[in-house]
């Protein structure tokens, strides 16, 4: 017997396209890093500080849990990196360490690993942390006062805020150029606007992350910032405002296009894109928070499961669509 | 191995191989082996009251069956005596009788000439088309036939082959077909390089894109005839049969020159995905044929019988060729990419890639758990047309091609099951 060959036996296809699960989440990562480099030069070591210590506190919860459910290690698919280095990106640079720590746990614990671990969560780990902290420390995320020390030469008014307060000419001064190049206060990795569109762009054309829910996510804040703008355009900003503030482009790309909490199938995309694009600008404009990309897209990511039941018919089944 | 393109917006784009036109000289003939074995699916239990025994006196070309009214039946590709019968569990519980036959006298390689009075009786199974029986039996129900001039498979090259340089002989077996089955529409389908060669046969030619799996039976229903195969049909129910070119040249052969065909023509996938085309007697050993083309396994490696994308992995080089073995491919160890059993992603790319338009994001998830029925009324595993794209793009490397081969297994017991408790 010890001499026999046996031969390794597994079921069809013996090929693979070279997919996996790392290769996605570093590539990612490495999408986002035009994003977090301009943030760090930006506001210096206390960025390098929040990114650092969120990304391997996230990793830290995932292997804790990994341990007390028994399961095998998987922080070497670089998911809970991402969570962490996204959660990082929307923070503010001088957050403090506590909220950091409590902000990783609720986006790798409450997010994503009591629901099973990656592919299960139903919402968006990181968005789940961020609204949480959003809501319970409302002061943490107030970027007027917590970027308070910082004077760059630009208006260091959270633009957001400020065009919620004191209507479009309050913004005036900020140029779409400006607003491109990071001219404006806000998360880490979230303003930086040309960073963000090069690293979506990479990851779209990649095929990492789908272009339909990016693309018709923009398309929905644009258009609904328009009409609105239309309607009053002393109250409301321009669309190209409200494309380049707040959380909208590091949304688009990296925050609505989460595997698990988005659909599948080509008209849920559109319209889940669409339906969190519109709810964010009914959210600055009229609701009760200054940004609204968080809740729009935790509103569309319970949404999810119901919308993905639009789908084509089989191949062997009767009519087209369901 | 095909990696993921670059650029990542569309679904995978795996394309046949394109035969050249040198290669016609490069089909190897394999030597007539010491043994064969045969197979036969097998439907007794015991070894009683078999006619085929141990000692028997064989002829080429004659036809062995396992009990003397049985209809089906093997026939045998060498003159020589009987070494041994046993059984082999196939893929998907099938079980098989094999019968080893020790070949007496291997130089007289052309002591095949058989006159046939009725070419018919001899043809039940062909190379490429082991059930060519059936397509006799339902004359009156089948009213197109498509003559499949792609390999089904990646990487393999012998219909296309055919076609390109035998398309003379191809003329008489289109005849034949037409002939004894009374199809009123024969079809063939071919990839753009070989569409000149094509129309020389007679047969109606249709072109495909040569991109997988544009040659699988129900893809050509759907793209050329414009019929979708409903859920639990054949498409020979559908009144379309599907034969491929080779076993249109062996019939072609057995009218012409009064040979029975008893050699299949093979690619073998080499470690460095360089391909050969090989023709052996049906029955022969895959180690003969490994050694006769100086390639070496080793424990660990992967052997499989069919394409990249279908096949299926044995464990063992002693396995015969069989009527519709199209492809050996041996992959070394460090080729291997294991399955893993991380959940879901829910990435979708299943999905975009799947030809049939199934769920697999939630098709998997319920075969996972065993809810068999719920996937084959909820979530279209039946639409499944088996071509393993789902596995191949699949991010978490989950085996969904297995899964849902196992869920389609498990149901159809369900159903079995139900209905002897009725």
């Amino acid at each position: 017997m010890f001499n026999q060959k046996l031969f390794v036996g597994s079921h069809a296809p013996y090929w693979h396209n070279g997919n996996s699960i790392s290769g996605k989440s570093y590539h990612i990562m490495l999408a986002a890093l035009p994003a977090v480099i301009f943030g760090i030069y930006q506001y210096g070591v206390p960025a390098v500080g929040v990114l650092a210590l969120s990304m391997s506190c996230a990793m830290i919860w995932e292997l804790i849990m990994n341990i007390l459910m028994k399961r095998p290690v998987s922080i070497g698919d670089g998911n809970a990196a991402v969570i962490g280095l996204l959660l990082g990106m929307l923070l503010p640079a001088t957050t403090p360490w506590w909220a950091v720590i409590v902000g990783t746990f609720v986006a790798v614990v409450v997010g994503k690993q009591i629901f099973g671990g990656m592919g299960c969560n139903p919402l968006n780990p990181t968005l789940v942390s961020i609204a949480i902290i959003m809501l319970s420390w409302k002061s943490l995320m107030d970027f007027n006062a917590t970027l308070v020390n910082y004077d760059f030469d630009f208006n260091m008014i959270y633009p957001l805020a400020a065009v919620k307060g004191f209507g479009a000419s309050a913004v005036a001064d900020y140029t779409t150029r400006g607003l491109l190049m990071g001219q404006q206060s806000g998360g880490i990795g979230a303003t930086f606007g040309l960073g963000l569109i090069i690293g979506g762009l990479y990851l779209m054309l990649r095929g990492y992350i789908r272009w339909e829910i990016s693309l018709s996510f923009l398309a929905g804040v644009f258009v609904t910032a328009l009409l609105f703008n239309v309607s009053n355009p002393d109250k409301y900003a321009d669309p190209v405002f409200h494309l380049l503030t707040g959380y909208t482009l590091i949304g688009a790309f990296f925050l609505a296009t989460e595997d698990s909490s988005s659909p599948v199938n080509f008209i849920p995309m559109i319209i889940y894109g669409a339906f969190a694009g519109i709810l964010t600008v009914l959210i600055r404009n009229i609701g009760a928070f200054v940004d609204g990309v968080v809740f729009a897209i935790l509103i569309m990511n319970i949404a999810n499961p119901l919308l993905d039941k639009i789908r084509p018919k089989a191949m062997g089944r009767g009519t087209k669509y369901a | 191995m095909v990696k993921r393109p670059f650029f990542g917006l569309g679904k995978p784009n795996l394309k046949y191989p394109v035969v050249e036109a040198q290669e016609q000289d490069t089909v190897k003939e394999i030597p007539v082996p010491d043994r064969v074995t045969l197979s036969l699916e097998d439907p007794y239990e015991t070894d009683e009251e078999l006619s085929v025994k141990i000692g028997d006196k064989v002829k080429i070309g004659q036809k062995l069956k396992l009990k003397e009214d049985d209809k089906a039946y093997v026939i045998s590709s060498v003159t020589g005596t009987i070494a041994g019968i046993s059984q082999y569990d196939g893929y998907l519980g099938k079980t098989y009788r094999t019968i080893s036959i020790d070949t007496a006298d291997k130089d007289k390689s052309d002591g095949q000439r058989l006159v046939l009075g009725n070419a018919g009786e001899f043809l039940g199974c062909l190379p490429g088309k082991p059930d060519f029986a059936s397509f006799l039996d339902t004359q009156s129900t089948l009213n197109t036939i498509i003559i499949n001039g792609v390999d089904k498979d990646l990487l393999i090259g012998i219909n296309q082959l055919i076609v390109k340089t035998e398309f003379e002989s191809l003329k008489s077996g289109i005849e034949y077909l037409r002939e004894s089955t009374g199809a009123s529409k024969i079809m063939m389908v071919v990839s753009p390089e070989v569409s000149s060669q094509a129309e020389k046969t007679g047969a109606d030619v249709k072109v495909i894109k040569s991109v997988y799996p544009n040659a699988l039976p129900e893809v050509i229903m759907k793209n050329i005839l414009g019929t979708v195969v409903p859920i639990g049909k054949s498409c020979e129910e559908m009144g379309v049969g599907f034969i491929s070119a080779e076993a249109v040249l062996a019939i072609a052969d057995a009218i012409t020159k009064e040979q029975i065909p008893v050699n299949k023509l093979m690619t073998v996938i080499k470690k460095d995905y360089t391909t050969v085309n090989v023709s052996a007697r049906i029955g022969t050993h895959i180690k003969t044929i490994l050694d006769a083309l100086d390639i070496e396994m080793h424990h660990g490696d992967r052997l499989v019988l069919g394409g990249p994308m279908m096949g299926h992995a044995i464990y063992s080089e002693d396995v015969p060729v069989s009527w519709d073995t199209d492809a050996i491919m041996v992959q070394d160890k460090n080729q291997i990419n294991l399955s893993s059993d991380s959940q879901c992603l829910n990435c979708g790319e299943c999905v975009r890639a799947c030809p049939a338009k199934i769920p697999i994001n939630m098709l998997v998830r319920v075969l996972e758990n065993g809810l068999y029925e719920d996937a084959a009324k909820e979530y279209d595993l039946l639409s499944c047309i088996e071509c393993g794209l789902c596995s191949y793009v699949c991010t978490a490397h989950i085996p969904v091609f297995h899964y849902i081969m196992l869920g389609k297994y498990e149901f159809a017991r369900i159903e079995s099951m139900e209905e002897t408790n009725v």
